[in-house]
């Protein structure tokens, strides 16, 4: 088949600041093919998707659409030449429908006709096999329906050229598969389709070609059927490296922490946690799946003391003395004076885990800097463990009185997860510990947890990557809408099975969808 | 496809990485030189005078005799006093622009002292009353806005911006009781004078500096100060690690109201011996433009408030010898101003210019 350019970069630059994003970057995409733009977080692929749909201006470099040199400098040029993006974070109004969010903005003269719309979207879902009700409310939509409407949104606009960025981030493999072949048909009806993705057997499923992008610059664009895992990983990273995940069997297990009948409502009255009970044990990986916003953030903070509880017991057994504690409505400090060695790496690095201002220095007081009577503080101390940490972890930073913010993301949380873990504790929880991060460290970082599980810390890992869970965890939780609806052996199951707990309650209850779109919203 | 015009931005803008600090230092100085020159130009053009008698004057204005020189020594202690105790509260990010009312208050308290226990103790003893009351009020009215904050999340700038009004209605009222004539001027104060010592500004310099000193040294290394920096920068961390936020709200407002409260004992003690409802004369509000210029950083702050010090007291030397309205040292600072905070645009952003790029190609 005799295929044409739909869209061509050529030379195309884009800096910030010292930070080149992209560097003189060639691109081509065809007409009828879906193209994968694989990279490492922070390479470079939303800034490039970006300047094609006109959020940001290119510092140099040309880019053409059917064959003719454009300029795009808004969105709305962007649409002028058919090209949509379809952003992680969603861009819709929760009051309307979906058809009204569809139309808005839209000013084509015409007289607005919401019965001519609700059609012309329904004729859009049949074309292409997409599921939606045209007059349903966005809150009441679950995070799959809401990424449909931004979809229909786009070809609505009539886009030739749709870009879509970390489609999958918030869907479960079925949505996932539902999404990949609405893709496919809209590929077979013409249309460019560029999907940005760290997710490799993602890529090969889905893709015809994939180009891959390192530190802003264009390795190469390959054909997928010609690509294997290995091969697109060491384009990325630019070396070999190896994905296992080494999963030791738990050494003498004991209870470590006992949940019991942990309840607790929003001030709205949402119930985000729904009767939890589960025991952590020591020496195990405990991991917790479920779609962002399930109560997963809660459960945790609720065991770190920061979240208050309406009934339940959050039982500590001390290995020490084998004494229990009781941790519920403690506050961090009761919690660390009665001796409980807990660490916390929460969700929100920089705005709750560490001071993105302070240097690495200050922020490693943050834990220790009340010890001992003096009034005054004591830099001694983090000043040795954040050389330590520094160079044990490898974390790449001028020095340790370089702000925490000028790091990039996977040496930020080197930076919290190395001063969790200095301090020795019995229970660590982790949430999303490796969101944002790059291949190489993401390892590290379950290399970090593996080591604290053969030292008898109970682990407690809430992750959204499935495949990742299943490979590192020893069980998993599955929550939804802040009720347990599974703990499976993650030796014995597959993710399908999980996806499948994961939204087992949602069609039912009203309550998941509102937690769902909460965390859509402070994702 | 048509209707897009095809042409480019003529620039953009764009984020700098972190410059040296002395290449930001050049930066800031050659904006005050551009904001001195502009100066002198619209002296020339307006008053038709040569712009070095502009600078001439500005200098001796400020540095010409050792009286001025004392002058300027006061007023910028009595500024950077105010500055001082702003800036922990700043540093929280609690937006506390009562500081005017707070050190009206502790002046209006220790005058009080002097009314009711003037002569009937010894001075020293008097002063030590003074101050102590001074302290009280400055605390007092820091902090009922800070426990507002804290036990029902009051908006802060609002409350203690009406504190202000409260405070100067007061002193209107007290001034109405003390004096029985009814002209509501009340004359110097006979008793609790500050000591003199080498000179009659020196004690009052000395204990600002000294504040300066000891302002650092609390802000950066000690865990009250750390405290307050991380509540500053995120309260959410500071509820991860366990700091009570509303107890070091409450506490750094104590702090930052005594420190009114020795600013209004010095002005009374040292300089005024009475009071008005206009002895702050503002100076609550330009402290805070003192504080925020240093970035919070009490030496630098020393800096910062003797650049308006200089220039509010050379230009209005200027006035008086070219007989100009006074109000014309407003419009140089607030020209000086205008370049130093404009600079910092230039410290963050650089602009480019897409034009000569595609030229080249």
């Amino acid at each position: 088949m005799e295929k044409s350019i739909a869209l061509e970069l050529r030379g195309v630059t884009k800096t910030f600041g010292k930070v080149i994003a992209n560097n003189n970057v060639d691109l081509t995409v065809y007409k009828g093919e879906i193209l994968s733009i694989l990279g490492e977080n922070g390479c470079g692929k939303t800034t490039l998707m970006n300047m094609i749909s006109g959020i940001y201006y290119p510092d140099k470099g040309q880019i053409f659409v059917d064959g003719r040199e454009v300029v795009i400098r808004s969105p709305k040029d962007a649409f002028g030449y058919k090209i949509g993006m379809i952003h992680q974070h969603f861009k819709l109004v929760d009051v309307f429908s979906a058809s009204e969010n569809i139309v808005l903005g839209i000013d084509d003269g015409k007289k607005y006709n919401i019965k001519d719309v609700n059609n012309r979207v329904l004729e859009i879902c049949e074309r292409y096999g997409f599921n939606i009700d045209p007059k349903k409310k966005i809150y009441e939509m679950s995070v799959s329906e809401k990424q449909t409407v931004e979809i229909i949104k786009v070809l609505y606009r009539g886009a030739d050229i749709l870009i879509l960025d970390e489609p999958t981030a918030v869907l479960t493999p079925q949505e996932t598969e539902k999404l990949f072949d609405v893709l496919r048909r809209m590929r077979d009806d013409g249309k460019a389709i560029m999907i940005i993705t760290h997710k490799l057997h993602e890529v090969l499923s889905v893709s015809d070609r994939v180009a891959v992008l390192r530190r802003g610059e264009h390795i190469a664009t390959v054909e997928t059927a010609t690509a294997t895992e290995s091969m697109l990983t060491e384009m990325m990273v630019g070396k070999k490296v190896t994905l296992n995940i080494d999963r030791l069997d738990p050494v003498s297990p004991c209870e470590r922490l006992v949940l019991e009948g942990l309840n607790c409502t929003s001030h709205e009255g949402i119930k985000l946690l729904d009767n939890i009970s589960f025991t952590a044990r020591s020496g195990e990986i405990l991991g917790i799946a479920g779609i962002a916003g399930s109560g997963q953030r809660e459960l945790l903070e609720a065991i770190a003391g920061l979240q208050h509880l309406d009934e339940g017991t959050i039982t500590y057994k001390n290995p020490k003395n084998g004494e229990d504690v009781n941790l519920r409505d403690k506050t961090p400090l009761q919690i660390r004076d009665l001796g409980v060695r807990l660490s916390f790496v929460p969700e929100d690095r920089l705005g709750m885990g560490l001071v993105g201002n302070m240097d690495i220095i200050d922020n490693m007081m943050l834990r220790s800097y009340k010890r001992g009577a003096s009034m005054f503080l004591d830099r001694k101390a983090p000043k040795d463990l954040a050389k330590n940490i520094i160079q044990s972890l490898e974390i790449a930073t001028p020095g340790a009185t370089t702000p925490v913010r000028r790091l990039s993301g996977g040496n930020v949380q080197k930076v919290l997860v190395g001063r969790e873990i200095s301090s020795a504790p019995s229970v660590l929880m982790a949430a999303y510990p490796v969101r944002g991060l790059d291949i190489g460290s993401s390892y590290t970082i379950y290399n970090l947890l593996n080591d604290q599980k053969a030292r008898g810390v109970a682990v407690i890992f809430v992750g959204e990557d499935l495949d990742v869970l299943v490979e590192l965890c020893d069980r998993i939780i599955v929550l939804a809408s802040g009720k347990i609806t599974g703990i499976v052996d993650a030796r014995n199951t597959t993710k399908e099975e999980i996806g499948l707990l994961m939204t087992k309650s949602t069609s039912i209850s009203e309550d998941a969808e509102k937690a769902a779109k909460e965390g859509s919203e402070n994702g | 496809m048509a209707n897009v015009k095809k042409h480019e931005p003529l620039f953009h803008i764009v984020k700098r990485d972190r410059m040296p600090i002395w290449q930001s230092l050049i930066i800031r100085l050659a904006a005050i030189v551009l904001g001195l020159l502009f100066c002198g130009l619209l002296c020339n053009i307006i008053l038709d005078v040569k712009p070095m008698e502009l600078y001439k004057t500005l200098y001796d204005g400020v540095f010409g005799t050792e009286r001025r020189i004392w002058k300027m020594a006061k007023d910028l202690a009595v500024l950077l006093c105010i500055s001082l105790a702003v800036t922990p509260a700043f540093k929280m990010k609690f937006w506390n622009i009562g500081a005017e009312g707070q050190v009206l208050m502790s002046c209006l308290a220790a005058v009080a002292c002097t009314i009711y226990f003037g002569g009937k103790m010894p001075n020293w003893v008097l002063l030590i009353c003074m101050a102590a009351a001074s302290i009280l009020a400055g605390m007092i009215w820091a902090v009922i806005p800070a426990i507002f904050k804290a036990k029902w999340d009051t908006n802060e700038t609002l409350f203690t911006l009406m504190m202000n009004y409260v405070a100067t209605q007061l002193v209107a009222y007290f001034l109405i009781v003390w004096v029985p004539s009814g002209s509501s001027s009340l004359g110097e104060q006979a008793f609790g004078h500050m000591p003199i010592v080498y000179h009659r500004y020196f004690i009052l310099v000395a204990v600002v500096a000294v504040l300066t000193i000891f302002m650092y040294i609390y802000l950066n290394y000690f865990k009250q100060g750390y405290e307050i920096s991380v509540v500053g920068e995120s309260q959410k961390t500071a509820c991860y690690i366990g700091i009570n936020v509303k107890t070091v709200i409450i506490r750094t407002l104590i702090v930052s109201g005594a420190l009114c409260g020795i600013a209004g004992f010095l002005i009374v003690s040292a300089l005024d011996h009475s009071v008005t409802t206009d002895a702050v004369g503002g100076r609550g509000f330009t402290a805070i433009m003192v504080s925020w210029l240093a970035k919070f950083n009490p030496l630098i702050m020393v800096a910062t408030s003797f650049l308006i010090v200089f220039l509010q007291q050379g230009v209005y030397e200027f006035a008086n010898d070219y007989g100009i309205s006074t109000a014309f040292q407003n419009i140089i600072v607030g020209i000086i101003l205008f370049f130093v905070i404009g600079c910092e645009f230039f410290i963050n952003y650089k602009i480019m210019f897409t034009r000569k790029e595609v030229a080249k190609k």
